[in-house]
């Protein structure tokens, strides 16, 4: 191949206050190649896409090294020239299209704006080029689905549309950030394949950002791994995946593949949480319906040790039914049991304090869940206090043994939340439901804000706890792997009810309901033709569960 | 890792230093007005009503009379300080009257029932939407003015605002998750509200606190200066400026210097707010 290439990047290094966050980078693409760019958070994968735009964030600044793009130097661009470069050469696809887009304007003046801007083409020929673009990315009613608003349209459909506006001006390279990682499995597959076409039909040079390995493996040409800001390697997708050579990937490549944890036997006995028929939502009850219902008719047990995973896409009220059960928000109908008596679904005022100290949740987000004006140790002792008393000494002592059951050092109960990294605030949150000494910890999404490795760690660390001290879980996700790993039995939620349950092994293995099959079959698999066998078999399928439409 | 950690608990420690210049500046501007304001009374070089030099009204910039003389030949610089009591203390005082009650209902409005918080929020809005300074006038007619009756008055007029502001905070606060965590726990709305929610909003009560008191300081020189704020012989510093009126043609120091200290003191302010709004942004 005497193919130029059309990315060249050189020893690029990006500063911030000093401190080197990118770090002698290189890489190179040939024209129409997808290039990825994987790591954890704060590995600059972002900000090295970004730079290809000659572009840093506030308070960084590219200090070194070159950036090519077709032959012109990046970072000697400025002014008219960089603007051009911008919206014409390269363009740009965000993580969060609904940030992107603004809501009050229709989404075909919006995708046109670019074109118009630059004034590559005339307003018709605009819009005659985004409908072509609408139909490119397979949007449904593609000649007419540009007329409408934001709120109009799917999670899925507006990424993929986004990615339609950044198409307008027929760019040469495209930059691709974590495009698809707020989106549902489900609806993650058609955005991809949208995208792989795109890429494919308009012969686009791509720089593709993910910290998912399992994206990366179907669009990628090549793969670039990326830890704090160096290169860790840089290799073929094909090759990379099949034979990493940096401990590195290896650890990411393992991180990725779901394994299954050793659980406790199922005990004869002893019911933890029974529930039957709950029944909530939001808006006026009339007639004991409310206004708008999430949840209808769930029923479930849960025994001592053992762990029932609640999947399902956002919206499908898997979260509601934690809050429900937590006592954030009242059922309309529904009984539960906790140890054997009664818990009140309707009003939580009414609960014993034994209620709630037997039943703790742990909340998704611990940067939230946190009071970032206390101490760990406050935190902590809150709890060790309002349920046990305890006060002094022995609260203080209490508290460290906490901190050293979720593996922290001791030299953190005085440090604020704030200090602490993600994985680590995720330990004191789960900390402070352990303070209780409970007996059913309800996790709503506690690894989905946390790099896979750190994830990873923390399902560990939930199995371990479970076998010291007996707890039970209910664990809610929407990743089908966490959710294989530790859960004895999987609950599958499709808009607000039941559709299936199975041991774990069963529901993977031999999914019965068609939207669990569908939810199992997109889970992305680390080899490259998944997304083609999975886009075939569900195009030849006979029934398909739509997400969002 | 360990580097960045440490630094963050000596700032806590050592907040002062971390203002920026200008912040650290206007903080010794407010902190000289305030030490005038209580010691000012004693330290006064000449007694505030005496006529030190009746032959020589609205007089210069002189090494006896270092703000020069008014239009009675009494000495400015002595009745600036006296009057500084007035125009520093007062909008302490009603500001951190109003923050309070605004405060509590504020915190009251999130945490009670929706209903409580709606017809609040239309109470409160009823009393914002009077002009303020002529809301002013119209009491201290009708009550007489005095002392008391500014400050009930001023409190009444700036707890809508303080309400506001507090109320929004709270509501922002009052969504994160460890709010939930508590309600789950079983706290009462006592514990949520002091050991929960107003930590955190503390920043906002003293950026608003200055604000609050900025804003009051100039409407009591303005009622002053109208002859309805401190009554003579005591004065404020709007009234030195309207007493000394006559002086304008002449460019005498007696008017200027009340004046230019008023605008000091709300200057210095305004810079001491900044600096707190902005810590609370790199929060």
């Amino acid at each position: 191949m005497t193919e130029e290439h059309f990315i060249e990047v050189e020893n690029l290094v990006i500063e911030a206050g000093g401190r080197k966050i990118v770090n002698d980078v290189s890489f190179k693409a040939k024209k129409g190649e997808v290039v990825a760019l994987i790591g954890e958070s704060g590995s600059g994968k972002s900000t090295i896409a970004l730079s290809l735009m000659n572009y840093a964030r506030e308070g960084c600044a590219i200090t070194g090294g070159s950036i090519k793009v077709g032959g012109r130097d990046v970072r000697g661009l400025k002014g008219a020239a960089l603007k051009d470069f911008r919206g014409k050469t390269v363009s740009y696809v965000a993580q969060s299209a609904a940030a992107a887009f603004n809501p009050v304007k229709r989404i075909k003046n919006q995708i046109v704006e670019a074109a118009t801007l630059h004034k590559s083409m005339s307003r018709a020929e605009a819009f005659a080029r985004q409908k072509e673009l609408m139909h490119t990315m397979a949007l449904p009613d593609a000649d007419n689905i540009g007329d409408r608003y934001v709120h109009q349209v799917s999670g899925g459909q507006l990424q993929r549309m986004m990615a339609a506006m950044a198409m307008i001006n027929t760019p040469e390279v495209m930059i691709f950030d974590e495009p698809t990682t707020a989106l549902d499995v489900t609806t993650q597959v058609e955005v991809l394949k949208g995208f792989k076409d795109m890429i494919r039909e308009r012969g686009v040079t791509a720089v593709y950002v993910s910290h998912d390995l399992g994206v990366v493996a179907q669009v990628a040409d090549r793969i670039l791994v990326l830890r704090d800001g160096e290169v860790m390697e840089n290799a073929p997708a094909k090759d990379l995946l099949e034979r990493p050579q940096s401990s590195f990937t290896q650890e990411l490549l393992s991180a990725s593949e779901t394994r299954l944890l050793e659980l406790q036997p199922e005990p004869e006995h002893d019911v933890v949480l029974e529930a039957s028929g709950v029944l909530a939502g939001y808006g006026a009850i009339r007639n004991g319906m409310p206004q708008y219902p999430v949840l209808e008719d769930i029923n479930f047990r849960i025994k001592k040790g053992q762990t029932l995973g609640l999947i399902g896409e956002s919206g499908s009220g898997k979260s509601t039914l934690g809050r429900v059960l937590a006592g954030l928000l009242p059922a309309a109908k529904g009984q539960a049991k906790l140890n054997g008596r009664d818990l009140d679904l309707a009003n939580a005022q009414h609960r014993r304090k034994q209620d709630r100290q037997d039943l703790q949740i742990v909340f998704q987000m611990a940067d939230t869940a946190l009071n970032p004006r206390q101490s760990n140790a406050e935190i902590l002792g809150r709890p060790l206090k309002f349920y046990h008393g305890m006060t002094g000494e022995a609260r203080r002592k209490r508290v460290l043994e906490l901190l050293d059951m979720v593996r922290l050092p001791a030299s953190l109960a005085d440090r604020s939340p704030r200090e602490l990294s993600g994985g680590q605030k995720q330990r004191v949150n789960l900390a402070r439901a352990l303070a209780a000494n409970p007996s059913l910890v309800i996790c709503d999404e506690v690894t989905s804000a946390l790099d896979t490795v750190v994830a990873n760690a923390v399902v560990e660390l939930l199995v371990e706890l479970q076998r010291e001290l007996g707890l039970s879980y209910l664990f809610i996700s929407h990743d089908l792997g966490k959710v294989e790993a530790m859960c004895n039995e999987v609950m599958v939620l499709y808009k607000g009810r039941e559709v299936e349950r199975a041991p774990r092994d069963r529901l993977t293995a031999a999914p019965e309901h068609a939207y669990t099959q569908q939810l199992v079959a997109a889970v992305p698999q680390l080899r490259q033709g998944w997304l083609e066998e999975v886009t075939a078999a569900s195009a030849a399928g006979p029934q398909t569960y739509r997400a969002g439409q | 890792m360990e580097t960045t950690s440490a630094s963050v608990t000596e700032r806590r420690r050592l907040r002062l230093p971390n203002w920026p210049l200008l912040s650290m500046i206007g903080a010794v501007i407010f902190l000289f007005w305030v030490f005038i304001a209580v010691f000012g009374d004693l330290l006064t070089p000449y007694e505030p009503g005496e006529f030190v030099d009746s032959w020589n009204v609205l007089g210069p910039m002189t090494a006896d009379y270092w703000l020069g003389t008014d239009y009675l030949g009494r000495d400015v610089l002595s009745r600036i300080m006296t009057g500084a009591k007035y125009t520093v203390g007062l909008p302490f005082v009603t500001a951190a009257l109003a923050l309070l009650f605004g405060l509590i209902l504020g915190v009251m409005a999130t945490l009670l029932s929706k209903t409580v918080d709606t017809a609040m929020s239309w109470l409160m809005d009823t009393v914002n939407s009077l002009p303020s300074t002529i809301f002013a006038l119209v009491a201290v007619a009708g009550f007489g003015t005095s002392i008391p009756v500014l400050i009930i008055v001023i409190t009444i007029l700036y707890i809508p605002s303080a309400y506001r502001n507090v109320r929004s905070a709270a509501i922002n606060v009052s969504k994160m998750e460890f709010i939930d965590a508590a309600r789950v726990r079983g706290e009462g709305n006592m514990h949520i509200i002091f050991r929960e929610i107003l930590p955190n909003i503390i920043p906002n009560l003293l950026t608003h606190f200055g604000i609050m008191f900025i804003y009051i300081a100039l409407l009591l020189s303005g009622l002053s200066f109208l002859g309805l704020g401190i009554q003579p012989p005591e004065a404020d510093w709007g009234a030195l400026v309207s007493e000394n009126m006559v002086g304008l043609s002449y460019g005498a120091p007696a008017i200027f210097a009340p004046a230019l200290c008023l605008l000091s003191l709300t200057v210095s302010m305004t810079l001491m707010v900044d600096a707190v709004s902005h810590q609370k942004k790199d929060r």
